[in-house]
C-alpha cells in the first residue's frame, strides 16, 4: 500500500483501521541493567504507517493541546509522504527542541489528549513522530545552519541553559544578536542534563542542541554562577543590552519530618545529579559516588520520582518503591514513565505518606514509618486531598530514600537583583505576553516564573521572550500584544 | 580552564596552589569557598579560599590529600589546568567591628583564616590568631598570619612548638586570664570546631564556625550539604559555610561526612595502586632509556 499513498491519500475509514504503531523498546529485564535509552524509536516504515493514521482534521484540535502550537497535521503529512527533513523543519518553526519534546512532553495531557482519534481509537502518536523526524534529521547530519542575518551589534546575556535559556539563545542568535549564555554547572542543559536520566533522554541529544547553538555563534560560559561571580546589574555594566533569566526551579523541597538528615536520605536533585551529571553510575571510573541500598523508597508521584526510582533499580536496588500520598489517577508523571516503571518491577504504594525516618546508631536510615491515607474533599488544585487513616501506621524497612516532592526557585538572582519582583513562592513576576520583569531590560521565563512545569512550556516562554527581547534591544515599540492562550502545565 | 601558576608543598600531603582566576578573585571575599574539578571525570570538590591576590588576580587554595581527588590534585604541577574553578560560593564571613576577635585555624583551616583575620583587622578589630597542628612541620602560613594579626599564638599537640596542647588549651587560658573577647571564628577539622564551641559556650562568647560537609553543586540545588543549625535544616553551601557554632549539631554532621567512606576507600586505594604502578613504570622506563624525562 505504500505505493498509492503519495498524492493519493487513504480513505478516512482505512486510516482509522490502522492500529497505533508501537515503538520498539528494550525488554524490561534487560534495560533495568543498563542506562541506555528504553524506546529505540520508530523505523521509517513504522513512522509512515503511523502518520497515515492522521485524519488531517480541518480544524485540528491537537494543535490547541500543544503549548507552542506545532502545526501537527502538516508535519505529519510530510512524514506520510516520506519527507522527514521537511517535517522536522516544520516543527522547528515553533518548537526548537523536537528531539527532546518528542521524548519528554506529557503528550497524553497535551497534543495527543485532544486528537480526534483519542476517544474511539488510540490517538495519533504525535510525540513519537516528532521524535522520529528530529532523530532522522540529526542522524542524517542534515541539520543545516540557517544563514544568519547581519549582526545587529546588540548583546544579550542568557542566565541558565535549560530549555528556556537554550530556546532564547537560539532564536536571538538567528535574529543577528550576539548571545552569551551563563551556566552555573559545568555542563549546559539544565534539568535535561542533570535531572532527566540517560535512559529517557540521551545526553548526546542535548549535546547536539548545544553544539547547534555554538554553530549559530552563541557563546557559552559554564561554571559561571550569576549573582556570585557577576550580578545582573554587572552584566549590564559589561555591555549587555538585555538579560534573560532562565534559572529554573532548582531548590529541592524536603518534608521536614524527623530523621530527614540521616545518611541514605537524598533529595531527588542530589540523587539524579550524582547519577547523571557526575556519572556516578560509572564509579570508580568517574570519581563521584552514589549509595543505593537493597530497599529504596522514592517519595512522590511526578516525573522526578519515576526517574529516581528507575535509576535506583539500574543501580542495583532489589526493592524499589514509589510512596505516594494520593492514588494512581492523581500521579502527575507521564503515563509512559509510569508504565515503564511498572514493567521494570517498581512497587507502587499509593495512599501512603511517610511520618518519620528511623536511623541506626551510625546515623543511617534503616526504616520509615508510614501511614495510610484516604482521599477527602478536593483541595485548591482540584485534586482530592489525602487525609490520614488513624491507626494505619506501619514500618517499611529501607536503606535509601529519595525525596521527590517538588522544587522551589533558587533565591540567588532575586536576592542580588534590586527591584526584581517575585511572588510569594519566590518566582519572578513577568508580563506573560513579553516575559518582561519589573526591571527594564530584564526578561525571565521557564520554571523560575511558573514553578516546576514542563520542558515545552519553558521552551515556549523562551520563544515569547526572544521576540520581546528583539523588540526591546532594537527599540521597536511593543504593540499591545494579544495575550497568548496557554494550556495549564501538568506538573 | 584555570592555570596553576605555581605550587608548593607546605608539609606532607598538603600543597598550596596559586591559580589564575582574575574575575573570581575580584569578587571573592574572606570566608567564601570555591569548587574545583580536576578534569572531565572529576568530582566537584569544595576548597576554602586561602588567599586572594586582588592585584594579580590570583587565588590561593591549600589542598590536603585525604582521598582520591585531593591526591590526584596534589599530583598536578605548575602550568597544569583545573577543568573548573567555580565561585566564589557561600556567604562571606560576617565582618564588622566587634572589638577583640580571636581567629582560630587548624590543619587546612589555617590558610582560610588568613583572609578572615585580615578583613577583621581592616574593619578595625584587634585580632588574636591561634593556630594549631599536630607537630611543627604541619604549621603553615604563620608568616602571613603574623602580618594579619596583632598577636599570633601557636599550639602543637606534641609540644614541639608553642604551647603544648590544642588550640583550645590556648583559648581557655585567654578566657581564664580574663581577656575581653568579643568574637571567635574557627576554621578547622570538625572535632576542633566542636571543642572550640564547647570552650566558648559557658562564657557565652559569640562563635562562628566554618562548616565543611560533603557538597555536590555548591549552589543550593542538591541539599547534600544539609546541616542542622538551631534545630533547622540549612544548606551549608548557600546559607553558610559560617554558622553560629553554639547552634550546630556537630554529631549529625560528623555522621553525614562518613556517608561515602566505603566508596572513598575503594577510589583512594585504586588511585594509589595506579599511581604506584605508574611510578614504577616511569622509573623502569627511565632506567632502561637512561633519560630523565
Ligand atoms: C527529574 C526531572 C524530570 C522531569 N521530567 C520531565 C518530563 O518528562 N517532561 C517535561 O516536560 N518536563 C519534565 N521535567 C520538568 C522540566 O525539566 C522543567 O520544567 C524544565 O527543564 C524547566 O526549564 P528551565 O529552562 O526553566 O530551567 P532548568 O532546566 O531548571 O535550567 C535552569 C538552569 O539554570 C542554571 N542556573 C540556576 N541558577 C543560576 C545562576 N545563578 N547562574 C547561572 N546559571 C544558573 C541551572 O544550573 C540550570 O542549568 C522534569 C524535571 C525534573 C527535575
Ligand atoms: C566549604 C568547604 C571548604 C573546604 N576547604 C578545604 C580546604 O581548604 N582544603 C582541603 O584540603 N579541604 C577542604 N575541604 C574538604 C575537601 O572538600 C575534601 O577533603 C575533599 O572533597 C575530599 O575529596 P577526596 O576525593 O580527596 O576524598 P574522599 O576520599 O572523597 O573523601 C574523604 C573525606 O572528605 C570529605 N569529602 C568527600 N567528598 C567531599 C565533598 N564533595 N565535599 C566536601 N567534603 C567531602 C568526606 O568527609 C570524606 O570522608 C573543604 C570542604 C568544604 C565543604
Ligand atoms: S511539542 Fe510536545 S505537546 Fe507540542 S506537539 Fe510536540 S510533543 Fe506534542
Ligand atoms: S487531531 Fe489527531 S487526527 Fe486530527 S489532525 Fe490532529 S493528530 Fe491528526
Ligand atoms: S552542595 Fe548542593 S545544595 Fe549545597
Amino acid at each position: 500500500m505504500t505505493e498509492e499513498k503519495k498524492g493519493n491519500p487513504l480513505e478516512k475509514k482505512e486510516r482509522m483501521k490502522i492500529p497505533r504503531q508501537k515503538m520498539p523498546e528494550q525488554e524490561p529485564e534487560i534495560r533495568v541493567k543498563n542506562f541506555k535509552e528504553v524506546p529505540h524509536g520508530l523505523t521509517p516504515e513504522l513512522a509512515i504507517r503511523e502518520a497515515e493514521r492522521c485524519l488531517a482534521c480541518p480544524k485540528p484540535p491537537c494543535i490547541k493541546g500543544c503549548p507552542v502550537e506545532v502545526d501537527i497535521p502538516e508535519f505529519i503529512r510530510m512524514v506520510a509522504e516520506g519527507d522527514f527533513v521537511a517535517a522536522a523543519k516544520k516543527i522547528k518553526e515553533t518548537n526548537a527542541l523536537p528531539a527532546i519534546c518528542g521524548r519528554v512532553c506529557p503528550q497524553e495531557e497535551q497534543c495527543e489528549k485532544f486528537c480526534i482519534l483519542t476517544k474511539k481509537y488510540n490517538s495519533v502518536g504525535v510525540g513519537n513522530l516528532e521524535r522520529f523526524v528530529a532523530d532522522f534529521e540529526r542522524e542524517q547530519g542534515e541539520i543545516e545552519i540557517p544563514k544568519l542575518p547581519p549582526s545587529t551589534g546588540k548583546k544579550v546575556a542568557v542566565v541558565g541553559s535549560g530549555p528556556a535559556g537554550l530556546t532564547v539563545a537560539a532564536d536571538l542568535a538567528q535574529m543577528g544578536h550576539k548571545v552569551t549564555v551563563f551556566e552555573a554547572l559545568h555542563k549546559p542543559g539544565g534539568v535535561l542534563i542533570y535531572g532527566i536520566p540517560e535512559f529517557r533522554l540521551p545526553k548526546a541529544i542535548v549535546k547536539s542542541e548545544v553544539e547547534y547553538l555554538q554553530k549559530l555563534g552563541v557563546e557559552i560560559h559554564t561554571s559561571y554562577v550569576v549573582g556570585k561571580l557577576d550580578t545582573v546589574d554587572e552584566l549590564f555594566e559589561m555591555g549587555f543590552d538585555a538579560v534573560f533569566i532562565g534559572t529554573g526551579a532548582g531548590l529541592p523541597n524536603f518534608m521536614k519530618i524527623e530523621g530527614e538528615n540521616l545518611n541514605g536520605v537524598y533529595s531527588a536533585n542530589e540523587f539524579l545529579t550524582r547519577s547523571n551529571l557526575m556519572a556516578a553510575y560509572d564509579f570508580p571510573h568517574h570519581d563521584t559516588p552514589i549509595f543505593v541500598g537493597e530497599n529504596v523508597a522514592v517519595l512522590g508521584g511526578g516525573n522526578t520520582a519515576m526517574d529516581s526510582v528507575r535509576t535506583s533499580l539500574r543501580l542495583g536496588a532489589k526493592n524499589a518503591y514509589i510512596v505516594y500520598r494520593r492514588s494512581r489517577t492523581e500521579m502527575p508523571a507521564r503515563l509512559e514513565e509510569v508504565h515503564h516503571a511498572e514493567q521494570e518491577g517498581v512497587q507502587f504504594m499509593f495512599l501512603t505518606n511517610p511520618l518519620r525516618y528511623i536511623g541506626d546508631e551510625d546515623g543511617w536510615v534503616k526504616a520509615m514509618e508510614c501511614v495510610k491515607m484516604e482521599l477527602g474533599e478536593p483541595d485548591s488544585s482540584g485534586r482530592r486531598r489525602p487525609v490520614e487513616i488513624p491507626g494505619s501506621n506501619f514500618v517499611l524497612p529501607v536503606d535509601t530514600v529519595v525525596v521527590a516532592v517538588g522544587n522551589s526557585s533558587n533565591p540567588l538572582i532575586p536576592q542580588t537583583t534590586p527591584g526584581l519582583k517575585t511572588n510569594k513562592w519566590g518566582n519572578i513576576e513577568v508580563n506573560e505576553a513579553t516575559m518582561i520583569t519589573s526591571r527594564p531590560g530584564v526578561f525571565a521565563g521557564g520554571d523560575i516564573v511558573t514553578g516546576g512545569a514542563t520542558v515545552i512550556l519553558a521552551a515556549g516562554a523562551g520563544k515569547v521572550a526572544a521576540r520581546a527581547i528583539h523588540k526591546y534591544v532594537m527599540g521597536i515599540p511593543f504593540d499591545e500584544p494579544k495575550p497568548v492562550e496557554r494550556k495549564a502545565a501538568t506538573k | 580552564m584555570f592555570k596553576i601558576l605555581d605550587k608548593r608543598e607546605l608539609c606532607e600531603k598538603v600543597h598550596q596552589f596559586r591559580i589564575v582566576a582574575p574575575r573570581l578573585v575580584q569578587k571573592a571575599k574572606a570566608g567564601q569557598f570555591v569548587i574545583l574539578r580536576k578534569d572531565e571525570a572529576g568530582e566537584r570538590v569544595p576548597m576554602s579560599i586561602g588567599g586572594l591576590d586582588k592585584k594579580n588576580g590570583i587565588l590561593t587554595v591549600v589542598i590536603q590529600e585525604v582521598g582520591k581527588t585531593s591526591a590526584a590534585m596534589n599530583r598536578m604541577k605548575a602550568g597544569d589546568y583545573f577543568a573548573d574553578v567555580v565561585g566564589p560560593l557561600g556567604l562571606p564571613s560576617h565582618i564588622e567591628k566587634f572589638g577583640h576577635c580571636i581567629c582560630i585555624g587548624g590543619g587546612v583551616g589555617i590558610p582560610p583564616i588568613y583572609p578572615i583575620a585580615q578583613a577583621l583587622k581592616d574593619a578595625g578589630n584587634s585580632v588574636t590568631t591561634i593556630i594549631g597542628a599536630r607537630s611543627t612541620n604541619l604549621l603553615t602560613f604563620d608568616e602571613e598570619l603574623r602580618s594579619a594579626s596583632d598577636r599570633l599564638l601557636i599550639s602543637t599537640d606534641d609540644g614541639s612548638y608553642g604551647t603544648h596542647g590544642f588550640v583550645t588549651t590556648v583559648l581557655q587560658k585567654l578566657i581564664t586570664d580574663g581577656e575581653k573577647i568579643d568574637m571567635v571564628i574557627c576554621v578547622g577539622p570538625v572535632p576542633m570546631m566542636k571543642a572550640v564551641v564547647n570552650t566558648t559556650r559557658e562564657p557565652k562568647i559569640k562563635t562562628f564556625v566554618s562548616l565543611n560537609p560533603v557538597m555536590v553543586d555548591g549552589t543550593g540545588m542538591c541539599g547534600a550539604c544539609r546541616v542542622t543549625v538551631g534545630g533547622r535544616t540549612r544548606f551549608a553551601c548557600v546559607d553558610g559555610p559560617d554558622f553560629d557554632g553554639h547552634q550546630v549539631d556537630f554529631d549529625e554532621m560528623t555522621k553525614r561526612m562518613k556517608m561515602y567512606v566505603r566508596y572513598e576507600k575503594i577510589a583512594y586505594e585504586g588511585f594509589l595502586e595506579d599511581d604506584c604502578r605508574l611510578g614504577k613504570q616511569v622509573k623502569a622506563m627511565n632506567e632502561t632509556s637512561g633519560s630523565k624525562k
